[in-house]
Formats: structure tokens, sequence, C-alpha cells
């Protein structure tokens, strides 16, 4: 049934639930941002050595058995921590939810590395003989892995699937969320992004081999967009996802509302495999202030997707000067500096980071930032320590990707 | 390999592909199925670690064989006889 757009245009975030690197719960992730607590630490993977990563450590048994665990995947596994605790959180009546108006909408880079590369690795003892090739190979790897498990271990029956969007996977799981509750496909969308990226060996390679691959003595001391000295990406895993619910639905029940969503776009750079464009970064932000019939200066913190990269970062504040430039309200933060870069997860981990700003008016800052960049200049950047605003009203919420993918949220205090 | 080193080979198995069960009291007897949370992929999986283990190949055909602990051993017994336990 497609219901009317009147109704149902206005879409509110009413759970949330994460694990990041430095944190499991919103609660932890926000105090270890406000304390500037990295999540980066020293990790070891096949092929590619000692390195760099934000691993999560959320307690896997808290909502699988272990043979799920076994015969499931790591971005299944942080789908379903996160799903449930983001129900819980919502306080919704779930024993009495209806699941098949439940949709589950998940943001991922990429997927199936992980359990291929596995599985390779495996049939190498065997002298690469395809017969001990695992039967559960074909359900580890679909595309809709994390989101089917996610349905499975909760009994959802309404509809699933994976968003493929690059390293704006989470955003755009959000996105997809809001449109689908926004048609009526659903009454309540599980919607963000996940990913396990660093038990692939070959994300690290492949930035490495790119030369986009942090490195540092210190591991908390790595991520560090807009430093002068910063020196690539450090691979993180993590999830975050939210309910979302239109707002008649969550008013009806007297649900806590973290915020709503004011308006949002996505669009293309068709210029570059992996250089970003700013014309597009910028068009992207413009179109979804316009949507949400916001001007710059009514933002109040700009979340970047800065990765630490020489050539991204750079980019991205070039997009951020064309539509924030002459905005005296403006501060701009980012997350992976403390994270690293979260892959599918990292959109709606750097949003969730930024939410509470709405109650306590504390714009987290960029850690890691001892030279800024003259190039990353930028007008309400803020750096190593927190700043405290009057009110914080509006989020503008980046996240880009590899193939020119651009996304943009923003979010409105309730 | 003894009936014996068998018996405690599947029990192995079984304790990987199914670890949160209790295999304490399994009665050899009855079927797996009436007794542990066991779909086919878990089936699949005996199969697949006794490829892995011991090259041991169990036909599609005799998947039914596997059906409890004893016709398990029964049928693995003259497949198994003569490797040596590690």
């Amino acid at each position: 049934m497609i219901r009317s757009a009147q109704d149902d245009q206005r879409i509110v975030i009413t759970g949330i639930g994460l694990t990041a690197p430095n944190g499991d719960s919103l609660a932890d992730f926000r105090a270890a941002l406000l304390e500037g607590k990295s999540g980066v630490d020293h990790y070891h993977i096949r092929y590619v050595g000692d390195t760099l990563a934000g691993e999560c450590h959320f307690d896997e048994l808290k909502h699988q058995k272990r043979k799920e665990l076994r015969r499931g995947t790591r971005a299944g596994s942080v789908a379903i921590y996160c799903a449930n605790e983001a129900i819980a959180d919502s306080d919704i009546d779930w024993p009495n939810v209806n699941r098949d108006r439940v949709g589950v909408y998940i943001g991922v880079t990429e997927h199936g590395n992980v359990e291929t590369e596995n599985e390779i690795h495996e049939i190498k003892a065997f002298d690469y003989d395809t017969k001990v090739w695992s039967h559960h190979h074909n359900p580890r790897t679909v595309a809709n892995n994390p989101a089917g498990e996610t349905t499975l271990n909760m009994g959802i029956t309404g509809p699933h699937y994976t968003i493929g969007a690059a390293c704006a996977a989470g955003n755009a799981g959000m996105i997809q969320g809001a449109q689908m509750l926004m048609l009526g496909e659903c009454d309540v969308a599980i919607a963000g992004g996940v990913s396990e990226s660093i038990r692939t060996f070959g994300i690290f390679a492949g930035f490495a081999s790119q030369g986009a691959l942090a490195e540092n003595d210190d591991p908390a001391r790595a991520s560090r967009p807009f430093d002068r000295d910063r020196n690539g990406i450090v691979v993180s895993e993590g999830g975050c996802l939210y309910i979302l619910e239109r707002y008649a639905d969550a008013a009806k029940r007297g649900a806590k509302i973290y915020g709503e969503l004011a308006g949002y776009a996505m669009n293309s750079d068709a210029s570059d495999f992996v250089l970003p464009n700013p014309k597009q970064q910028a068009r992207c932000m413009t179109m979804a202030l316009d949507r949400a019939g916001l001007n710059a200066e009514q933002i109040d913190i700009v979340s970047t997707h800065a990765t630490a990269t020489p050539s991204g970062d750079i980019q991205e504040c070039d997009a951020l000067r064309r539509v924030f430039g002459k905005s005296d309200n403006t501060l701009i933060n980012n997350t992976k500096s403390y994270i690293g870069h979260a892959m599918g997860a990292a959109g709606s981990l750097e949003l969730a980071g930024n939410l509470p700003s709405f109650d306590d008016a504390i714009c987290h800052p960029t850690i890691n930032v001892d030279n800024l960049d003259p190039d990353c200049e930028l007008k309400g950047l803020v750096l190593n320590e927190p700043r405290e605003k009057k009110s914080v009203e509006y989020i503008l919420n980046n996240s880009f990707g590899m193939l020119g993918i651009n996304s943009a949220v923003i979010i409105k205090k309730a | 390999m003894t009936t014996t080193d068998i018996k405690k080979e599947i029990l192995d198995i079984l304790e990987v592909i199914a670890p949160d069960e209790d295999l304490t009291n399994l009665d050899d007897a009855v079927n797996f199925r009436d007794q542990l949370e066991l779909d086919s992929m878990d089936f699949l999986d005996i199969v697949m670690e006794l490829r892995k283990r011991h090259r041991v190949q169990v036909p599609e055909d005799d998947y039914i064989q596997l059906a409890s602990m004893n016709s398990t051993v029964a049928f693995l017994e003259p497949l198994m006889k003569d490797i040596v336990k590690a």
C-alpha cells in the first residue's frame, strides 16, 4: 500500500544501536569523543602483517548463540548487535510489533571479501582442492548477508537488503530507510551501515598500494584528518543502525526522538574512480540544504567525511568552503580522527557521535591536528578541544565514497 | 581408528558445529536431530569436517547414514579403520 506522501514525509530517529572501536553504546561513544579517546590500535592481518586498525569489542554473545556466530559473518554479527541494541533503545513494544512491517536497510562498503579470502586461505592447505570449499560460502557472501542475518536473528519478515554505496553507505542506508517509510513499505525501519572490513587483508593491501594506508608509531595518533603530516586511512570496523519511524507513529507511542531527518541528497562525481570532486560534493550538500529549506548559516555542525588522505581532505575542504565559507555559525568536525575509517559504518557512526550535541550543545573536535594543513584551513573547524555553542539545531553529515558517490544528511533537533 | 576413536572424533566435530549443545548425555541410538538442533547445513559440516580432517568422502546418497551416532560410526568404520589416529 502506498500511503499519501503528505502524511508520511516526517521521519524521525527513535533508537540508536552502535559499536565503534571506542564504544559499544551511544553514551560510551559520545564520552570517548568528548574525552579525545581514540579506538585505533595495533593490528595484525595475514599477508599484510603488522598494521593499525580500529577493532570493535562488543559482546558478540549478547544477541547471538555461538552456533550463529560460527555460521554467520562478522558483518552480520555487527548488524545483529546494533539492530537489537537500537530496538531496545527505542523502547518500542518489540514483542507486539508486526514484524511484517519492519524493514532492514543496511549500507555496506563491500561484502564477501572477508569470507572469500578465508576460504581461499583454507583451501590453500589442501592444495587448492575446491572440494573443501565451504557450503557456507554463498550464504555468507551474498550481498544482503548482514541485513538477512538480522532478519533471521530477530524474526523480521518485512523487506531486507543492503545498499552498496562505498563509504557513503551509512548515510545511504538511512536515506533508504526513510524513503521506504515515506512510501509506506514499512512502519519501522532499521537503517544505517556496518563494516567488517578489517577482516580482509585486501583492503589494507589495496590502500597500501595506493599510498593511502596510515602509518604511525602511536596508533592513537595515526588517523589525523586535516593535519599537515597525515599519511592515510586507518581501516576500521563498526556499525550503527537507527530505528526510523514516521513522526506520527513515534509521537503516538510517546517515543524519545533523537532528531528529525530534515533533508538529504545523494549524487555522483562522474569524474574519477578514487579522487573526489569538490564541485559535486558541494552540489550534494547544497541539494540537501535546499530540500531541508535551509541556508548554510543555519547548520550548526558539519560532520566531515575526511579520511586523512592527502588529497581527499583538501577536496572536501574545497567543497565545504564553497557551501559554508560565509557561515559564521557553522562548526566543522571529524570523527575518523578517533575511530579511523569505519567504511560502511562511517556515515552512520559519525552522525551518531554528533547527535548528543542537540542536548549538550558541545561540538566534539577533530583530534590529532598538530599542524593544520593550510589547504584545509576552514572557518569553523573545531580542532583538538571541544567547543560549546549556545544551541545546536541542525547537523549536516557528509559521507563520500569511491567511484564518486556523495551523500549528505541533515538532522534537525526534535 | 577404532570404533571408540571414531566416536570421539564425531563428538569432537559436533562440539565444533553445535557449540551451544550439551553432548554429555547424547544417546547413541537416537537420531542426532531428535536430540540436537541440527539442520541440513550442519550435516554438511560433518561431511566437510570428515573430508578435511581425514580425507574421507561421504557420498550424498549415504548422508542418511549419519543420522545417529551408532549409524555414523557403523558407516565410517570400514572407511576409517586404516587411518592412524593423530
